[in-house]
């Protein structure tokens, strides 16, 4: 029986993050804010 | 525009270092260049322990929420080290979610098996801790009626829980004989607790 050579495997498993995880971090990282008061950090999240 | 895209197409061959450095400076494009570069590396990474796409996904997740927060407080100190550090941060949440999952295993609760009947939250009830009570205060009576060497070494050891080194160094005594007081309490321990006729289980 002739081999079946496809150009891509059948089975690609691509070992990657969703694209709206990662969208998630960078949004989140845009709306982190850490601020400083009194010596202690404080972190808020702003839209 | 060009200048904008020239910006981004130099800022894939900055090092890691470098990239975190204009991150923590308030470049928000240089998370996006550390992500893209080692994201295959560490979702492998963590699938390979948990072979879970949702739990890869949510741990994932999770390391990067901490390196960020991690970097805008400023609480990084860079020793060329990036991913090895995001790697641990990972692989300590993959530790997390295994015993997250050991502490609540995942029960089907289907027709008449009431999941309730092997749960319970494993806390004393009323007269369990009455009982409990009663036990702690005898044991602590009965170690007062030990000889002082002998009480000192017990107390520290199970109250203070020093080590025999620490117990050693604090009464000035050898480790050696710091071990042969604490094996002499708990006979005599043993003792009181005959001649007193305690019952100390619940």
């Amino acid at each position: 029986m002739a081999k079946i050579y496809s150009e891509k495997p059948s089975n690609s498993h691509t070992f990657k993050p969703k694209t709206e995880t990662i969208n998630f971090l960078l949004n989140y990282s845009k709306a982190l804010k850490v601020s400083v008061y009194k010596g202690l950090k404080f972190e808020s999240v702003i839209n | 525009m060009c200048a904008h895209k020239s910006n981004v197409m130099n800022s894939k061959s900055f090092s890691d270092a470098i990239l975190v450095s204009q991150y923590i400076k308030g470049d928000e494009p240089s998370l996006s260049v550390l992500i893209k570069r080692h994201q295959q590396r560490l979702y492998s990474f963590i699938y390979s322990k948990v072979y879970d796409r949702d739990v890869t996904e949510d741990v994932f997740q999770d390391t990067f929420i901490k390196v960020i927060r991690t970097l805008k407080r400023g609480n990084y100190n860079e020793e060329g080290k990036f991913l090895p550090w995001v790697m641990r941060i990972a692989h300590n949440l993959v530790i997390d979610h295994f015993r997250k999952n050991n502490r609540m295993p995942k029960f089907n609760n289907s027709g008449d098996f009431d999941i309730f009947s092997v749960l319970s939250d494993g806390a004393l009830n009323a007269e369990g801790e009455l009982v409990k009570s009663q036990i702690v205060q005898d044991i602590r009576d009965l170690v007062e009626e030990l000889p002082e060497e002998q009480k000192t070494v017990l107390v520290m050891r199970m109250y203070n829980d020093m080590s025999f080194k620490e117990i050693s160094e604090n009464t000035g005594v050898s480790i050696n004989t710091a071990l042969g007081r604490m094996r002499y309490a708990l006979i005599n321990l043993r003792k009181l607790i005959e001649t007193h006729n305690i019952i100390l289980t619940n």
